[in-house]
């Protein structure tokens, strides 16, 4: 071992130089791992033509020849199998985004409801904190599908959740909303109201900096956020058409229908990953130093104001980083789906689209892919978001 | 995982279906210099040593492995010893009569309809007889060879009685349960679309799960091969409550199936189930194989081994046939003991009786 500052002696052999010594080791690794790359895309090739098996990407513009019980783009059984890509790409991305908001939403309602000094209400989330994390997901999502929703009656005898809400062993029905002339115009006083509000609050908070003056803006927002589309309503008339489902041969039509698979992946993803979340929420606050909050008390601010002000900001650069490997895991966990026959990128492509071409390489290879690009995509946008919440040392 | 790493890992991710795709690989070389194997070349040198040689491999392994469904009455089914029966199994059996002269020699691998494909494609077993319809795609695209027809079959329905359906044709807008991975997705997908009707398939991994879909009324119809309603029926929670649609809507021959490129294991697989056939059309019985080999009929003798070396010229022994015979019986034999009108399924032979019975069962001549 040499002692360090030697490292920085320049040799008559370069190979005693570190900089180059490194350099060389990095272009080795590059070229290293370039040459497994091509030695396995090599092998399979040849294994593929040897076997017969076809290779290469042309059968996605096959016809897909299959129907899918949940389409979010258009889609018929003429539909190539590029097509089922996205279907089943969309059906993914659909539980991940909703399972995402709610998992966060409960996740931080069950973390802040651990740290409640109400003795009830902290055991209640810890109990359910410890049962959720430590029942392994699929058994819960067999749980929620088997044993809850399938039990459930036909849809002839529906139990009525609210009027014109069905809920059967066909899944949830529900009036669907469609857009009418006054949709824009709705929808562009929406967009007034939240600019405005965005106006507003800038305005108050360099007032409240330069005169130390608070402002009530969030009732003025609440305002302006109800009354410009109540306006509108009064105005032109109903923003969108409401269309009840009604009891059809076999099923409800018409309306806006849940499927039972759906359903039960969305609600047992988020009631799993929110009880990580809640604990990552609970360490962040922890993590917050007491002080921090007697300073805030002795500075006049009360609870609310403490925890919103002083220490969620400050338990954000915990929380976000391990939050993000939660957001993560609820995605890649979503491939579960087809244990219970939602139509997800998995069960649809991975499982059908392979099965009927056989080209097992190419679809794992896309589907994985697919999943590292949702993955790295959601890293990037947390980390840019994590750069801004992490402490800035002035 | 900072963003560098981010960047790093998509620049992976292209670089490795760049690779795929463009690198003139020696594939295009190996393609261009092969003529098409025929039966002979890939017996004696062989395009591929590897795939040329499930026989030899077969044998060295000392039993053969054999893809099944994971239960379904009559076709695979394993019972509360985990013993194997059914008309697809029976033809593992026939098989390893043939190569080993002892039909125990099977190791069966319960396969799922999705995951049978890779399962041959990948080598983890040398044969699939596994109620699976003969397709052009699967013979072609999927490097398959289908040895026969073992059973014709075709796709129905079935629905409650209670529903008060009684034709296909009533099924607009259904919500119908089946399993993934298999012809009859897209049999129903066509028939809904050549009758402009609509449907709904909720398609699961396991079969049971899509049978009790239907059973406790996720779905209004149940739909896969007539044999398997047949077989289907008898594990619902009340039989006499369901009701098989009249309309068969598509063509499903299903029969056992190789790799394709091995034309010596395809042509043992294929002519087990000629012998078989064969057997029921002359006449020879499990129980009357040995006083056969006596026969006056030139065709019987050939078929047992008696005259001529036909074993031998498929790499068998000369007895193969007789083997088999012993110990599954023939086709008829077979289909009775399994599917047939004295089982609790009690299909009748229909299409599967032999040609000279009204059937589809014929077979070419050993000679
Ligand atoms: N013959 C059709 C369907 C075969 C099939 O998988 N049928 C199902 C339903 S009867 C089955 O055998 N399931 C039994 C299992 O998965 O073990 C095909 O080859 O695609």
């Amino acid at each position: 071992m040499r002692p360090p500052d030697k490292n920085k002696s320049f040799g008559p052999m370069a190979w005693t130089n570190p900089r180059l010594r490194s350099l060389v080791y990095q272009l080795g690794a590059i070229a290293a791992t370039i040459a497994i790359f091509t030695f396995f895309a090599l092998t399979a090739r040849a294994n593929l033509e040897r076997q017969n098996i076809a290779s290469g990407f042309g059968f996605m513009n096959n016809t897909a020849g299959f129907g899918v019980i949940q389409t979010l783009i258009p889609y018929s059984e003429e539909s190539s199998y590029g097509r089922v890509f996205l279907v089943g790409l969309a059906n993914t991305l659909l539980v991940a985004v909703i399972g995402t908001v709610f998992a966060v939403a409960l996740g931080f309602v069950i973390g802040v409801a651990r740290l409640s000094g109400n003795w009830l209400v902290s055991k209640l989330a810890a109990v359910y904190v410890e049962v959720f994390r430590n029942i392994p997901l699929l058994l819960q999502l067999f749980f929620w599908y088997f044993a809850i929703l399938r039990p459930l009656p036909a849809p002839r005898e529906s139990i009525v959740l609210l009027p014109d809400v069905f809920l059967s062993n066909r899944g949830v029905a529900m009036p669907a909303f469609h857009p009418t002339d006054a949709t824009s115009l709705f929808l562009i006083a929406l967009a007034v109201a939240i600019v405005g509000i965005i106006v507003l609050r800038r305005w108050a908070r360099k007032r409240r900096l330069a005169t130390g003056q608070s402002f009530p803006d969030g009732r003025i927002a609440l305002g302006l956020l109800i009354g410009l589309p109540l306006l509108v309503f009064f105005a032109v008339g109903a923003p969108a058409q409401i269309e009840p489902p009604v009891m059809g041969k076999f099923n409800f039509d018409g309306g806006w229908r849940l499927l039972p698979e759906f359903v039960a992946l969305t609600f047992g993803l988020v009631v799993y990953t929110a009880a990580f979340i809640a604990e990552i929420v609970r360490s962040g606050i922890l993590s917050v130093s007491k002080g921090q909050t007697e300073a805030a008390h002795a500075i006049g601010l009360n609870n609310s104001q403490t925890l919103r002000l002083v220490v969620i900001p400050q338990a954000l650069r915990v929380i976000v980083p391990p939050l993000t490997s939660q957001i993560l895991n609820l995605t890649k966990n979503s491939s579960l789906a087809v244990a219970i026959a939602y139509p997800d990128l998995v069960s649809i492509f991975a499982g059908t689209v392979l099965n009927q071409t056989g080209q097992a390489i190419e679809v794992i290879a896309l589907t994985m892919a697919v999943y590292l690009v949702i993955s790295l995509a959601t890293s990037f946008a947390m980390n840019t978001y994590n750069a801004r919440v992490a402490i800035v040392e002035r | 995982m900072n963003n560098r790493l981010v960047a790093f890992l998509v620049g992976i991710v292209i670089g490795a279906f760049a690779l795929y795709f463009f690198l003139p690989g020696p594939a295009t070389h190996l393609t261009a210099a092969q003529p098409v194997a025929t039966d002979a070349a890939a017996k004696k040198a062989g395009p591929t040593a590897a795939a040329a040689a499930t026989l030899d491999l077969v044998r060295k392994r000392g039993y053969m492995q054999c893809g099944v469904s994971q239960g379904l009455a009559g076709f695979s089914n394993p019972n509360d010893k985990g013993e194997w029966s059914g008309i697809d199994v029976d033809f593992c059996k026939a098989v390893a009569a043939a190569v080993f002269g002892d039909a125990n020699k099977v190791k069966y691998r319960p396969l799922s309809a999705k995951d049978r494909f890779t399962a041959l494609q990948s080598g983890e077993i040398d044969l699939l007889s596994r109620n699976t319809t003969w397709t052009m795609s699967r013979d072609t695209s999927l490097g398959f060879d289908f040895a026969g027809v073992i059973y014709y079959d075709g796709q129905g329905f079935i629905v409650k009685k209670a529903s008060g359906i009684t034709s296909a044709a009533q099924l607009d807008g259904a919500t119908i349960c089946t399993q993934t991975g298999t012809t009859t997705e897209l049999n129903m997908a066509d028939y809904f679309r050549g009758h402009g009707m609509d449907y709904k398939v909720l398609a699961f991994e396991k079969n049971e799960e899509s049978l009790s879909a239907y059973d406790e009324g996720r779905c209004d119809a149940y739909t896969t091969d007539a044999s398997g309603l047949f077989a289907q029926r008898l594990i619902m929670k009340n039989p006499d409550e369901h009701l098989v649609l009249p309309e068969v809507i598509s063509k499903e021959p299903l029969g056992p199936l190789v790799r394709q490129g091995d034309a010596q294991w395809a042509d043992v697989v294929r002519w087990t189930l000629f012998a078989l056939i064969n057997a029921e059309d002359l006449g020879v019985r499990q129980s009357n194989v040995e006083m056969m080999k006596v026969s006056d009929s030139p065709d019987i003798k050939r078929l047992l081994g008696t005259e001529g070396a036909y074993g031998q010229a498929l790499g068998l022994s000369n007895n193969w046939a007789a083997d088999v015979i012993k110990a599954v019986g023939n086709y008829g034999e077979m289909y009775n003991r399994t599917v047939g009108p004295d089982t609790p399924l009690g299909i009748p032979r229909g299409l599967n009786a032999l040609w000279k019975n009204g059937g589809l069962m014929y077979a070419p001549p050993i000679r």
